[in-house]
């Protein structure tokens, strides 16, 4: 129990860590463009691949939940149709719970 | 958060924080909802507070599967008030679950952690953090709250995007994490509730915009998915995501920033490096 005590404070202490540097880094650094762009391309590239891990991924492997893609399609129909953003949410786990609930999926 | 409003107002006064919120995907901002009723700040948080309490509530999984990896409800809940990061707290509890070694499944969850930093990077030049309030604004910098404030199309939206997502997400992910740690296996499964989905939807939906933008950043989100998914089968899970930083690299080695400081007033396809 103790190592796991350790464990959790070590990747608490870690995790706000990170966070600071990032925040730390002088500004300065960011008058280089290529420096600007990479920050300002990071977000799209690292939540596109959470979006697509979160979807396709199962632990170490991939898997295809048919439920969770219908979920994510459900999304994009929505974003494609200039839906506000919380119905998006909605109609995306509204989908995979109805599919799930019929047991289509 | 509350008592930082007047904070803001100073912070929005200054001209400073120009490096900034993404000029390409500019108001047209999906999330984003085009303004029907309210006044300027009400967009801003309805995006966060709405955000918060969709993605907020996924702490029911996290504080189940916490205890059911084997961690104590007072651990599962340590986590989420001081390392405050989803994915990285998964990680842990999904190494202990697995009896992996402690100092590996610690390196995993830091290492998942590291995605912050990158986004404290991109975020400083919005939020202009000064001083002890450094510490606090850091605690909040994550996927989600970083997605919500750069899809604002001024600074002073930006910011109160960052406070309005950051505090209703904190009270949320931990208030649900403490009820998900109690309640394991009571209510329904969260994949019952589509839970499982408002994560990936929730991202998609906020890059929407940037998407729309450009093709650099449409070419970079598929790539960084692309590289994700092909790393995942290879790696502990979490270091695929970060390996998807490499197509951000790619797109600013294509196409940098224009050297011009301050961005233009007005958000056009330049500003997305089209060729």
């Amino acid at each position: 129990m103790t190592g796991t005590w350790v464990a959790v404070l070590v990747t608490a202490a870690g995790c706000y860590a990170l966070k600071l540097t990032g925040l730390t880094v002088p500004r300065s650094v960011l008058d280089n463009p290529r420096v600007r762009r990479f920050a300002e391309l990071v977000p799209v590239a690292l939540l596109a691949a959470l979006t697509a891990v979160q979807t396709f991924g199962a632990g170490q492997s991939l898997s295809l939940d048919l439920a969770r893609l219908a979920g994510l399609g459900a999304a994009v129909l929505a974003l494609l149709l200039r839906a506000p953003f919380l119905v998006v949410i909605v109609v995306a786990a509204g989908a995979a719970a109805a599919l799930r609930a019929l047991g289509v999926a | 958060m509350t008592e930082k409003t007047s904070g803001l107002a100073a912070a929005s006064g200054g001209p400073a924080a120009s490096v900034d919120v993404p000029t390409a995907s500019g108001p047209a901002a999906a999330s984003a909802l085009p303004a029907a009723g309210g006044g300027p700040t009400a967009r801003p948080i309805r995006d966060g507070v709405g955000l918060g309490l969709a993605v907020g509530t996924s702490g029911l999984a996290f504080g189940a599967a916490a205890v059911g990896s084997g961690l104590s409800v007072a651990q599962a809940c340590v986590l989420s008030l001081i390392a405050f990061t989803g994915a990285s707290q998964f990680a842990l509890a999904g190494s202990i679950a697995t009896g992996g070694s402690l100092i590996g499944g610690v390196a995993g969850a830091v290492l998942l952690g590291s995605r912050n930093a990158l986004y404290g990077l991109r975020m400083t030049g919005v939020l202009a953090p000064r001083g002890a309030r450094r510490l606090l604004i850091a605690h909040g910098v994550i996927d989600e709250t970083t997605a919500v404030t750069l899809a604002q199309p001024d600074a002073a939206s930006a910011r109160l995007a960052f406070r309005a997502t950051f505090a209703t997400l904190y009270l949320t992910w931990n208030l649900s994490t403490l009820l998900g740690a109690y309640g394991a296996g009571r209510l329904g499964s969260p994949q019952s509730l589509g839970l499982d989905v408002v994560g990936p939807a929730a991202f998609l939906a906020l890059i929407w915009p940037q998407l729309r933008a450009g093709r650099t950043e449409r070419a970079v989100g598929l790539l960084g998915a692309a590289i994700a998914l092909t790393a995942t089968p290879f790696l502990p899970p979490g270091v695929p995501v970060i390996l998807a930083a490499t197509a951000a690299l790619a797109g600013a080695l294509v196409t940098p920033a224009r050297p011009a400081e301050p961005p233009p007033p007005e958000p056009g396809p330049a500003a997305a490096g089209l060729p």
